[in-house]
């Protein structure tokens, strides 16, 4: 692809990051407390959907440790915003080592992001040999190991109970900012010649190798680059929640991005940012619904499960019938501009020569 | 340590957890589907004997039988709703599939019955244990270990003796061969999700026995169980199965024998540790048989 070509692609990118500093400044001017936490929550989640795509989306591979990598940047960017003194408010047998560190808000993100990707990196190398079944139980393996490391961890991520007394960072405007910079970054990933290779051995790994890729190398930069993209958002997301337990990062948030994407279509990244918005709105909706049936109190036990019920039927049924999802491998680019005025330049060019 | 009690409790949890990895394996080897709805199978087996137990007079033997074939028929169910639909399409979207039922089904239990744990009533049997040897132990493992024998029994013999078997066998070493040989795909791929529900609705007799209670949540572990065991015995061999339930057994006793008190904790992560390095280094198990998946480099 030429350079005038490679831009105009990028519309998509423009696009997308329009959609969203629309929907953000819609939030800001209605003023919705409630509304505003919802806006945020769904920027950080799309920001871990797009590193999901970034590697599932190009290779092909379903990876279930995504969200365990979130887990660690959450816990490491915590350890270094919070105050020695509120460290120990929360978690007095802390690593005396670990005490001390202290460090401003965003250097703390990039250092949660960075150990996540270390660790994928030095962990995932062997496991981006294994395909189809044996990736999937591999990696499911992984988000098992990091959740039993983190609830065990006591003297660092306070074992079960609850970390709390973490400061609020992430506003509204935090969030958008790092899901703006992901939409470029995991759309440039894309377009790269690494994921250009990525996506070749995705589609036929025997052609792909056999033009010199090398898919275990291509599959371990993607997945470094998701590593720390989930990373960072999992810093982003504890310091908005402010309190938080090693089981806020295990099945049931694996299971809404992986839903997240696989409606919005995982193969573009068009696809995670409208799966992220259209899943996002159906869960706020049917959460709304649980609430108000808990609120009449109708059954003894509670109104529990709903959201969960509907959203499994859902994804159920697009796989059946539309096993793509919403978007396909389609991305969202400016209708208008189609290439055939240039086709005949190229042809009468072409007939002069 | 290792003396008759250790021995018939790791005996007792080998034939339990190989049990498991059977009904997980028998749909793996036909389909390549890692079905992540199958602890969820178990669940509705404790359900059933929840509600069996609980609201009618049943006699217990009765509600076992019962649990067992509702656990059948749960599996027939979501196989026939939900992975028949996307079986041709990819396995990636078979294995989301299969995320997604498990899911429907734990948040089910969680909407229709209650977030609570459930006590389930089981008989006098259960609580009991004999003196052999000087030792006491539990009617439980006794009676995990004959089922076990049976169950293996009367599975090898469908798997031998019966055209269905054949069939079936056939199918999970080349499936599309048999079924150009003239096989009907949706019934052997029914039978196998058939004889996955009974494994389950066993398993689920002896599991929740152990705990005595039923949660929404109770299908997780014994799920993880047969990843490990179905992992280490080699993912399509049915005899695979059996060993890696027993070898998951073995390591796990022994682990809870010699690991220092510090580390037991981490003792699953320990158990994940082995499955990603078998994985890597014999990818077809511990006993060999057909590929798992396809490996680069």
């Amino acid at each position: 692809m030429n350079l005038p070509a490679r831009l105009k692609s990028f519309n998509t990118p423009l696009i997308l990051v329009a959609g969203v500093l629309v929907i953000a400044l819609l939030t800001q001017l209605l003023g919705i407390p409630l509304l505003t936490r919802i806006v945020t929550v769904m920027f950080v989640s799309l920001m871990l959907v797009l590193g999901l795509q970034l590697y599932m989306g190009n290779s092909g591979i379903l990876n279930f440790a995504h969200i365990g990598f979130m887990g660690i940047g959450a816990y490491t960017a915590v350890l270094f915003t919070m105050t020695p003194k509120a460290k120990l408010l929360t978690n007095s047998d802390l690593y005396p080592f670990l005490v001390p560190l202290h460090l401003p808000f965003l250097p703390s993100l990039l250092i949660g992001g960075l150990v996540a990707a270390l660790l994928a990196a030095l962990i995932s190398y062997p496991l981006m040999r294994l395909s189809d079944a044996a990736a999937v139980i591999t990696t499911f393996a992984l988000l098992v190991i990091i959740h039993v490391v983190l609830l065990h961890s006591d003297r660092v991520t306070n074992g079960p109970r609850t970390l709390f007394g973490v400061d609020f960072y992430t506003t509204l405007w935090t969030s958008v900012v790092f899901a703006v910079i992901t939409i470029f970054v995991v759309y440039l990933f894309k377009e790269s010649r690494i994921g250009l290779r990525l996506r070749a051995s995705r589609d036929d790994r025997y052609a792909a190798a056999s033009i010199g890729i090398n898919m275990v190398t291509m599959r371990w930069l993607a997945f470094i680059a998701s590593a720390f993209i989930a990373g960072v958002a999992g810093g982003l997301w504890a310091h908005f929640i402010t309190s938080f337990t090693p089981y806020s990062f295990y099945l049931t948030e694996t299971f809404v991005i992986l839903a997240m994407l696989v409606i919005g279509g995982p193969y573009s990244v068009t696809g995670a940012v409208v799966g992220t918005l259209v899943v996002t709105a159906a869960r706020e909706i049917l959460r709304g619904i649980e609430n108000y049936v808990n609120i009449l109190n109708i059954f003894p036990d509670g109104f529990f499960g709903f959201t969960e019920v509907v959203l499994a039927i859902v994804l159920i049924l697009i796989l059946v019938y539309r096993p793509t999802g919403i978007m396909g491998s389609r991305e969202l680019t400016w209708p208008r501009k189609q290439p055939q005025v240039k086709e005949k330049e190229t042809l009468k060019s072409s007939g002069k020569a | 340590m290792i003396n008759l009690e250790f021995i018939v409790n790791t005996l007792s949890l080998g034939s339990l957890y190989a049990m498991l990895a059977l009904g997980l394996v028998i749909v793996y080897g036909i389909l390549r589907l890692v079905n992540f709805a199958y602890g969820e199978l178990i669940m509705v087996g404790g359900y059933t004997m929840y509600l069996l137990a609980g609201f009618t007079p049943l006699p217990w033997f009765v509600i076992a039988i019962l649990a067992i074939v509702a656990a059948m028929f749960t599996s027939l169910f979501t196989e026939l709703v939900a992975f028949r639909p996307v079986r041709e399409k990819s396995l990636t979207a078979m294995l989301i599939t299969s995320f997604a039922v498990s899911t429907l089904l734990q948040n089910g239990a969680l909407l229709i019955i209650s977030p609570r744990a459930r006590a389930v009533t089981l008989p006098q049997l259960f609580q009991t244990s004999v003196m052999i040897a000087g030792t006491s132990i539990p009617w439980r493992n006794i009676l995990t270990i004959l089922t076990c024998i049976l169950t293996l029994t009367l599975l090898t013999l469908l798997l031998r003796r019966t055209v269905l078997g054949i069939a079936l066998r056939a199918a999970a070493d080349n499936f599309t061969m048999t079924r150009m040989l003239g096989v009907p795909a949706n019934t052997v791929i029914s039978t196998a999700f058939a004889i996955s529900g009974i494994m389950a609705g066993i398993v689920s007799i002896f599991f929740i026995s152990r705990s005595a209670s039923v949660t929404p949540t109770i299908g997780a572990p014994p799920l993880l169980v047969a990843f490990v065991a179905t992992v280490i015995g080699g993912m399509s061999s049915l005899t695979g199965a059996v060993v890696g339930g027993f070898v998951y057994a073995i390591i796990i006793s022994l682990l809870g024998v010699f690991l220092p008190p510090g580390l037991l904790e981490f003792r699953e992560a320990f158990m994940f540790a082995i499955v990603i390095i078998i994985l890597l280094f014999r990818p077809e198990g511990l006993i060999r048989s057909k590929t798992t998946g396809e490996r680069v480099g």
